[in-house]
């Protein structure tokens, strides 16, 4: 269970002024529920993940994990980043097991857990690869794995596919919803992509353009289990899509007539 | 791990053109015989220019005499013993100096990149111990520590140093962000974050640095004996200078190549056997075709 209330995000620029990057931003994500964010770029989608995953604190308002504030980044969390974050000096195996080692398990017990998982994502007999022998899709069943053997009760996933083609995406999708049906942790998922938002979540939030505040709430109440390549062609999805898309795309209009003229201030 | 490339460059090397592995060969005979004949200008410019009285062997040596005052070290011995013990000695130093300069290095540079307040206290002291050319510190060491092996143990260590110490610096300063965030959110302590992410990140830089320093160190310990030993290679390049030989002194400075040469060798052996994660990168050979 995840809860943000009146949370407020303020950086300091570089040329001294202040950015908020959140304001005033409400939402309760339920046990167990999929939740995903969509907004236009620059709309504090990442800024509300650290803050949920304690690697921020928030300017004002609180954030809290089943009840409790965020204070430092909890044991029951897991991020999966839009970049790679695997270590490419450990193999596989040894990135798998790194969370279990790090919280102390002895090296078999973590190996044999990495191995259970690295089956799950489809990776048996990868061990002992490195991370820049695998392909980018592989790269992201690692660090699925990686997040997953920890068992977290909330999972951060800031993007996760952006930087994989379509088809790619769509398989690893789907790989994340059987793994999130198998542990079933609270999930926000980060992504500007409305279509795969809908596909994965069991609801939708949209964020204004910066600074971001919750603008639309949609629950998605399409059928589960979910084949993402295919649920798109569901005439409950079209009707839905047309819907959240009305709201995202004031959003997206304001956020890109912003870029646009800053780019001719510069110029 | 090489048997997936030796897989995966197979199938490129059939396709190569005959035509293209025949210029290949041919350039790389070129190169060979390109560097033969540098050789045999410059030495053998040496030779004849000194032979004609062109240049004076009296200030510039001989490579045949070089060559003679080499064989007559390693035959019949130095002033100062064999040959080999001077060599022994060199080394002896050098490696010592070598080992405490970067593990010195390491440790401290790594603890500077992960400790802002640490770094912004010892920062200024730092760069001006490092502003002084500390290879005078040598005649104090000489005065200090005696003709022994710890003055020139000291002077290795100060010059590797810094070398290492920055780059470790650098190098721990430079680790990607998300690397550092996923390992704290996995559960790393900030002692498992600097061991197991900030510090094979920095080896990068720090094994880089390892060619530099360890040309350092040996001339820590040659200027070392120069200033005042009792035995050791530095010590035959002062003596042969003292006695007006100057093929001495070029034929100490010949081993001294060769050492340099191997550790060199044995340097990149490591490197290649630490950073074996890095995906593989073109060699000059490919790249220059």
């Amino acid at each position: 269970m995840i809860e943000l209330r009146g949370v407020t995000k303020r950086f300091r620029t570089p040329a001294g002024g202040v950015h908020t990057a959140l304001a005033d931003l409400d939402l309760t994500i339920g046990p167990g529920e999929f939740c995903a964010v969509v907004g236009p770029t620059g709309c504090g989608k990442s800024t509300m993940a650290t803050l949920i995953a304690g690697l921020e604190r928030p300017s004002a308002g609180v954030v809290l994990v089943d009840g409790e504030p965020v204070d430092g980044i909890g044991r029951r969390t897991g991020f999966v980043f839009q970049q790679d974050a695997v270590l490419p000096w450990k193999t596989v195996l040894d990135n798998v097991s790194a969370g279990p080692r790090f919280r102390g398990a002895d090296r078999a017990t973590a190996h044999e857990q990495a191995r259970d998982w690295l089956r799950r994502v489809g990776l048996a007999g990868f061990e002992n690869r490195y991370p820049h022998q695998l392909s980018g899709g592989m790269r992201k069943r690692v660090a699925l794995a990686q997040s997953f053997i920890n068992e977290p009760g909330i999972l951060l996933l800031d993007e996760p596919f952006s930087a994989l083609d379509v088809q790619t995406r769509s398989i690893m999708a789907d790989e994340l919803l059987a793994l999130w049906q198998l542990t079933r942790p609270s999930v926000v998922f980060i992504t500007h992509d409305l279509e795969e938002a809908i596909a994965l979540a069991d609801k939708v939030v949209v964020l204004s353009a910066g600074p971001g505040t919750v603008k639309a709430v949609h629950q998605i109440d399409l059928p589960r289990p979910r084949t993402v390549a295919e649920i798109r062609f569901d005439p409950h999805f079209i009707d839905l899509y047309q819907r959240i898309w009305e709201v995202l795309r004031d959003e997206v209009r304001v956020a890109y007539a912003r870029q646009t003229t800053t780019v001719e201030e510069y110029a | 791990m090489t048997t997936t490339h030796a897989e995966s460059a197979a199938p490129a090397a059939s396709v190569v053109d005959p035509r293209f592995a025949g210029r290949v060969r041919r350039r790389r005979v070129t190169v060979h015989l390109a560097r033969a004949a540098v050789f045999v200008i410059i030495f053998g410019g040496w030779q004849l220019c000194t032979q004609l009285g062109i240049v004076d062997q009296f200030f510039f040596g001989q490579p045949t005499k070089i060559v003679r005052q080499a064989v007559t070290w390693f035959r019949d011995g130095t002033p100062y013993g064999s040959l080999w013990t001077q060599i022994g000695v060199t080394i002896e130093e050098t490696v010592i100096g070598f080992v405490i300069g970067v593990a010195l290095g390491v440790v401290l540079g790594i603890a500077l990149g992960r400790v802002r307040l640490l770094a912004d206290v010892l920062g200024p002291y730092i760069k001006v111990v490092n502003s002084i050319p500390r290879i005078v510190l040598g005649a104090i060491l000489t005065v200090a520590f005696g003709l022994g092996l710890e003055s020139k143990v000291l002077l290795v260590i100060v010059l590797v140093f810094f070398s290492v110490f920055f780059n470790a610096f650098q190098g721990a300063r430079e680790v990607d962000g998300n690397l550092i965030a996923n390992a704290r959110i996995l559960g790393a302590s900030p002692g498992q974050v600097t061991r197991q992410v900030v510090l094979p990140s920095a080896f990068t830089w720090i094994l880089a640095s390892l060619h530099v320093s360890f040309g350092f160190a040996l001339i820590g310990a040659i200027v070392g004996e120069y200033m005042g030993a009792q035995q050791g290679l530095g010590l035959l390049i002062a003596q042969s200078q003292n006695t007006f030989n100057p093929n001495g002194v070029f034929a100490a400075m010949f081993v001294i190549a060769i050492i340099a040469l191997v550790a060199e060798g044995l340097i990149t052996l490591l490197e290649r056997r630490l950073l074996a994660w890095r995906p593989p990168v073109s060699t000059g050979d490919t790249a220059g075709v």
